[in-house]
């Protein structure tokens, strides 16, 4: 398989709007052969003379290697501010730049194992790609969907397609089951002998899954999401404390080292902090 | 084709653009869209002497046309680049520029004795960004006094081979750019690099907070390219026999001619890599056409055009 990120010109093949989000069909050819599931791509907003720079990322939902037109890339994404908002507005054959594929993908496991997905709001996009890839080796899948409400979740039907059982659930009861995606963990652990949990979403919501994920002793992979400047390793805005196999934590990339990670890996009680322990921290107060 | 050939002092470049310091890490990254060797230098990230874990996120902000970024040198400390960078910067066939930075007179010195025990042959000039707080003066930053700036440059320029250049990175943020480049200048300064980030700070209207944990940082990108050429300028124009390697803002061919004609002999790109990560290698075709288009046969020609015929 070819290495390393690609930029490329895009162009838009589609923007649909779903739910409270807008999908949006990228040709992007040479990228989509390249993309395991995780993977990200950044996407530069407005043309050659924006005052916007920075790039935007987003998780890549689907990668087709031969679209009618060529190799496409689909992201799911939330229009708020004006990077988001501008992608949204996109029509037919507007021109993208896409930087991509980015990160560090999902670990599969070698042998058929259980694995239960666990998606927030877009944060669903992901795995989809993730559970094609399972089912293909042979794992059992089970999925949980959260969101605040019903227009928030991503990806319903396409579960309900893919896995064993699907799992819904919304802050305010208007699908599913009303409460969080860690309500619901539990029971779900036990029913389907859960060997790894996977999981993309906000911090909070990565947070509780891990925890639930090591009080039942279940693997688990969190795809983190940080501000990134550059979302190709250069600039080292993205970093966040996380413990290495040798015990010490660092403040370690989420563009390149991550955006996946173990879960028992990340020191969620101190990201926006600089722990004092962490390798390379101001030592003592001084003087 | 104009002839791009240049040099910073004694450093020879096959042309003039090279990455901004902490704009491009050490290099492997940017390495897997374009061959570092086709630029005429990559500039490392400032390296102190110690591993460092850097701010607390968040360390960026995005403003009209740059950002601000606060990330606290976050590094593994001038022995790794040594043993590990620099050599595989040297086979990938770049032209290194290393970027050194210390909290103390001493503290430069020391990074600048380790690095002269990089391969020989690895390191083509040293870049001591002296915009650090001088931890023995009261947290001033040693690029804002003449004196301190001067004893950074004098304290690296003494530990480090006579044959390796050395540029000294000047900040914008001072009353009289001129006086800084004179002291590091006769401090054994080769050349001077400019400019570094602008001191500037974001408010979040909805948490009513500073943006950045670090609540100022630094500002870049082509929002500060007219004070670059400004400051280029204004030191050309003082100093007109010492070389510059011109920063800020840069993001086309005609940007970075722009500093040319102020008097910058090469040309670094930054933050413009973070939207653009070609950047660098488009922007030395650009640069290359515009010096075409306007007749210049070589980069020399072109250096420090604009001051023709004006009294400064
Ligand atoms: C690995 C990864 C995957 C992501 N996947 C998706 C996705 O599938 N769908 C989706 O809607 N969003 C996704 N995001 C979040 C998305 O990148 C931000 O919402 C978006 O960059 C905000 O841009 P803006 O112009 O609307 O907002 P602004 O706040 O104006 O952005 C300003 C700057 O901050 C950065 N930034 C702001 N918020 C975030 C954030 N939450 N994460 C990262 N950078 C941020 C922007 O990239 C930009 O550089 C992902 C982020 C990461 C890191
Ligand atoms: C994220 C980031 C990190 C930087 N780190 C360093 C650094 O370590 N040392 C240094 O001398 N300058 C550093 N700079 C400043 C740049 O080298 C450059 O001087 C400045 O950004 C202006 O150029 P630009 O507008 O092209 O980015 C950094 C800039 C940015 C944006
Ligand atoms: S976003 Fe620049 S290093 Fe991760």
């Amino acid at each position: 398989m070819a290495a390393g990120p690609l930029q490329v010109k895009g162009e838009v093949i589609s923007v649909r709007r779903v739910g409270a989000y807008s999908h949006v069909t990228l040709l992007a050819p040479g990228i989509a052969e390249r993309v395991r599931p995780g993977h990200f791509v950044a996407l530069a907003v407005g043309d050659a003379t924006s005052s916007t720079l920075l790039r935007r990322s987003f998780s890549i939902y689907r990668a087709q290697e031969r679209g009618v037109y060529g190799g496409t890339v689909e992201v799911v994404l939330s229009a708020h501010g004006p990077g988001t908002r501008w992608l949204s507005e996109r029509r037919e054959r507007d021109a993208v730049d896409v930087v991509g594929p980015l990160g560090t993908p999902f670990t599969l496991p070698r042998d058929p194992a259980s694995c239960t997905l666990v998606g927030g709001g877009y944060g669903s996009a992901p795995l989809f790609g993730l559970a094609d890839a399972l089912r293909q080796r042979g794992c059992r899948v089970d999925v949980v969907l959260g969101a605040a409400t019903e227009e928030r979740l991503f990806g319903v039907l396409d579960a309900k397609r893919i896995a064993q059982s699907v799992t819904v659930t919304t802050d305010d009861g208007s699908m599913g089951v009303r409460g969080r995606v860690t309500d619901v963990l539990p029971a779900l652990f036990e029913r389907a002998e859960t060997d790894v949990v996977y999981a993309c979403g906000p911090m909070p919501m990565l947070r509780a899954v891990a925890g639930v994920a090591a009080a039942y002793e279940v693997a688990s992979q969190v795809a983190v999401e940080e501000a990134m400047a550059c979302g190709i390793g250069v600039c080292m805005t993205c970093v966040l404390p996380v413990v290495g196999d040798d015990g010490v934590t660092r403040m370690v990339r989420s563009c390149t080292e991550g955006p996946v990670f173990r879960g028992e890996s990340v020191r969620f009680d101190a990201v926006g902090t600089v722990p004092a322990d962490a390798y390379g921290a101001p030592q003592g107060s001084g003087h | 084709m104009a002839d791009l050939q240049t040099s910073l002092a004694s450093a020879w470049l096959p042309n003039p653009l090279a990455t901004a310091s902490g704009c491009a890490a050490m290099g492997r990254e940017l390495a897997r869209f374009f061959p570092l060797s086709d630029l005429g230098a990559v500039v490392t990230k400032s390296v102190m002497l110690a591993p460092r874990s850097g701010r607390p996120t968040p360390r960026m902000a995005e403003t009209p046309s740059g950002m601000l970024n606060s990330i606290g040198l976050q590094g593994s400390g001038v022995d790794a680049l040594v043993e590990h960078d620099l050599p595989w910067l040297q086979a990938a066939g770049a032209r290194t520029i290393v970027s050194i930075a210390g909290g103390s007179i001493e503290e430069y010195a020391l990074v600048a004795e380790r690095v002269n025990l990089a391969p020989p042959g690895s390191v083509a000039a040293v870049e001591v960004n002296i915009s650090c707080p001088n931890v023995e003066d009261r947290g001033l930053v040693f690029a804002c006094d003449p004196m301190a700036a001067a004893s950074a440059v004098h304290a690296a320029r003494r530990a480090l081979d006579p044959s390796v250049p050395v540029l000294a990175k000047l900040s914008p943020d001072v009353t009289d750019i001129v006086a800084i480049a004179r002291a590091c200048v006769g401090a054994g300064a080769d050349g001077l690099t400019m400019i570094n980030t602008v001191l500037g700070m974001v408010i979040d209207t909805d948490t009513l907070r500073p943006a950045l944990a670090g609540i100022t940082g630094g500002l870049s990108g082509p929002a500060i390219r007219p004070v670059a050429v400004r400051c280029v300028w204004q030191v050309h124009a003082a100093l007109p026999d010492v070389p510059i390697l011109g920063v800020g803002g840069v993001r086309t061919g005609l940007d970075a001619l722009q500093l040319v004609l102020a008097g910058a002999s090469a040309v670094s790109v930054g933050t413009v890599v973070f939207n653009d990560p070609t950047a660098p290698v488009r922007v030395l075709r650009e640069l290359d056409e515009a010096l075409d288009a306007r007749g210049f046969d070589s980069l020399a020609q072109a250096v420090g055009y604009a001051h023709r015929g004006l009294e400064v």
